[in-house]
């Protein structure tokens, strides 16, 4: 394996003629390996962004031929109260859920991470929700979120507190909603925490002792610092999951009452498929990525100042 | 353990404390289960109860047989299992074949094809619904459409509808080409020597290296498959292409307060998945770390 096949220097020129046809071959048999994931690709992912942008300047109903607008659908989008309510409802989950997400996947994780005995079970008993499907688990939320035989309720009375009628209320309604996709999405990332805090060196951690640093101030300047990559992917994850809310919001509260649950994603369904308008529904779609897109590189762009600092 | 803990009065009482934590996250994230349990198995007198019944004091399968009976419960079934099994075949081929190449395999633009692959992650769902539904109803000579793909509703309502879109998803060929990268490079060139064909040295070298990856990639792909709902919703609207996800969902419209069989058929929904987990779960957990960050 040493002596056969020759290797051939790095400086000698590309053109030696049997390793070309070495090349020739790989890349042969690589556009042959590649081409039906990169044709799904094109297919499915390439073209129907294309589409999208396309079809956000027309009007469409599937019925009818494509008739093109220009940029009528935005101007309406301008107008659109149910719109600007999806989209505002979908920020007011975003800023509970992203920060609670963070402060409890963190802690449990830094919890999980002692060398303690039993830690396997409650990693595994703290995953569990994360395998269900989000439509499981709204149906069992909705029945433990019963005003009257509800499991919450029945809980809070035992503390002396008069639980919700939960999902039927516009006030709670997104609190039912917040606290059930962060049950469910604890689980996954509690472990990216973990495989994060792995990471983190431990003779920091015993030379800060030394230095006298107490375990609080070991955590702020060491576990947070070097956890920021992580941080940042749970981060950005959970925001451009909490853009495109819909399975919850659909199951528990069908966007209500009054429209209080109602979520970007919720309206672009409704309008491109109860109500056939899909070029106005592209342009709500298009507007959506365009949101994720900003957001997403502008926490890439903090991370990067933060980071690289 | 060379460290052992001292067992002073504070450090019992802190040990109690974190451990009086950790027991009631646990519940927490266990009652949604027991509870779902619970009631699947009480009779209709005994689900609404002031206060709750913890325990089931008589029990019932009446809520299953119901559940396959009010509804097709069993044909959904069919239809999520079918679909989530072909996905998982797809994916691990196609995205080891892909994942290989993007690995060992020498061509021009490799990097620059890999990357918009890899963007794919960053496009939002959101914005391929519409397109991809379209594309999917005028798919040439499908479903009763023409060469332009007019006439007939394409393979809209088949099974290839949800299949085709997520057949070499863009984390498959990633995970892959992550995990091809880690073999050893030297067997290529071994088997090379020996006159293995390219498809060969994939075939009978390197893929059977990558047991560990693809037990993961499947156990993750057929729980995705197994949970697609959104997508099912817009590409079946006939009700015997229902999947279990959209069958719950109808049930709970439907039958609104009938509780128990609702509960039967969440647990009937949950449990593939839940069991493939726990005989899995090491793989489940290592691999979140594997794919997660690093």
């Amino acid at each position: 394996m040493l002596h056969n096949p020759p290797r051939v220097s790095t400086t000698a020129p590309p053109t030696v003629p049997r390793r070309s046809r070495l090349l020739r071959h790989e890349s042969r048999m690589a556009v042959a390996f590649i081409t039906p994931a990169m044709a799904l690709f094109l297919v499915f992912t390439a073209l129907p962004a294309v589409v999208a942008l396309f079809l956000s300047f027309t009007n469409y109903d599937i019925l009818s031929p494509v008739r093109w607008v220009g940029l009528a659908n935005y101007q309406r989008l301008l107008t659109d109260d149910l719109f600007r309510r999806g989209v505002l409802n979908v920020a007011f989950y975003a800023a509970m859920f992203v920060p609670l997400m963070i402060v409890l996947s963190l802690s449990l994780a830094l919890a999980l991470n002692r060398p303690r005995p039993g830690m396997v079970l409650f990693r595994t008993l703290f995953y569990l929700p994360a395998v269900t499907s989000s439509i499981a688990a709204a149906t069992i939320w909705s029945w433990m979120f019963q005003k009257d035989y509800g499991v919450v309720n029945q809980a809070l009375g035992v503390i002396g507190i008069q639980g919700p009628n939960w999902l039927a209320s516009s006030d709670t309604a997104m609190y039912a909603i917040v606290i059930v996709t962060l049950w469910q999405g604890l689980g996954s990332n509690i472990i990216i925490y973990l495989a994060g805090l792995s990471g983190v060196p431990k003779f920091l951690y015993e030379a800060a002792a030394l230095d006298g640093a107490s375990p609080w101030q070991q955590f702020w300047f060491i576990t947070v610092p070097t956890l920021r990559t992580t941080t940042f992917f749970v981060v950005f994850m959970s925001l451009v999951g909490a853009f495109q809310l819909f399975d919850q919001a659909y199951v528990m509260t069908q966007g209500g009452p009054g429209y209080a649950t109602t979520t970007a994603v919720y309206q672009i369904y409704s309008n491109g498929f109860t109500q056939l308008r899909m070029g106005y529904a592209s342009a709500q779609a298009v507007v959506l990525a365009i949101a994720i897109l900003c957001v997403s590189l502008l926490s890439m762009r903090l991370n990067r100042d933060v980071t690289g600092a | 353990m060379n460290r052992r803990l001292r067992l002073t009065p504070l450090v019992v009482v802190r040990e109690t404390l974190y451990y009086a934590v950790l027991v009631f996250v646990a519940l927490v994230m266990a009652l949604p289960f027991y509870w779902m349990l619970a009631t699947s198995f009480k009779p209709d007198a005994d689900i609404f109860t002031d206060p709750i019944r913890w325990i089931p004091q008589r029990w019932t399968l009446d809520h299953y047989i119901k559940a396959f009976t009010l509804v097709p419960f069993g044909r959904y079934f069919l239809n999520s299992t079918v679909m989530a099994f072909l996905g998982v075949v797809a994916n691990l081929l196609l995205g080891s074949l892909a994942g290989y190449a993007f690995a060992r395999l020498r061509f021009r633009g490799r990097e620059g094809l890999f990357r918009m692959k890899l963007a794919s992650l960053l496009v939002p769902g959101v914005v391929t619904l519409i397109p991809t539904f379209i594309i999917l109803r005028s798919f040439p000579f499908a479903g009763g459409n023409d060469l332009l793909g007019h006439g007939g509703q394409g393979l809209l309502n088949t099974y290839w509808a949800i299949v085709l879109p997520g057949a070499a998803g863009a984390f498959a060929v990633f995970f892959m080409r992550q995990f091809f990268r880690t073999l050893p490079e030297d067997l290529i060139d071994a088997a090379r020597v020996d006159g293995a064909s390219e498809l060969r040295i994939f075939w009978s070298i390197y893929l059977p290296l990558c047991g560990p990856a693809l037990a993961t990639l499947g156990i993750f792909t057929f729980q995705a498959g197994w949970n697609v709902f959104l997508w099912a919703l817009i590409v079946f609207n006939d009700p015997n292409m229902s999947t279990v996800q959209m069958g719950l969902q109808a049930f709970s419209f439907n039958h609104n307060t009938d509780y128990g069989p609702l509960m039967a058929a969440s647990v009937v929904v949950s449990l593939p998945v839940l069991i493939v987990f726990l005989f899995a779960q090491r793989y489940f957990t290592q691999s979140i770390s594997f794919s997660g960050v690093k």
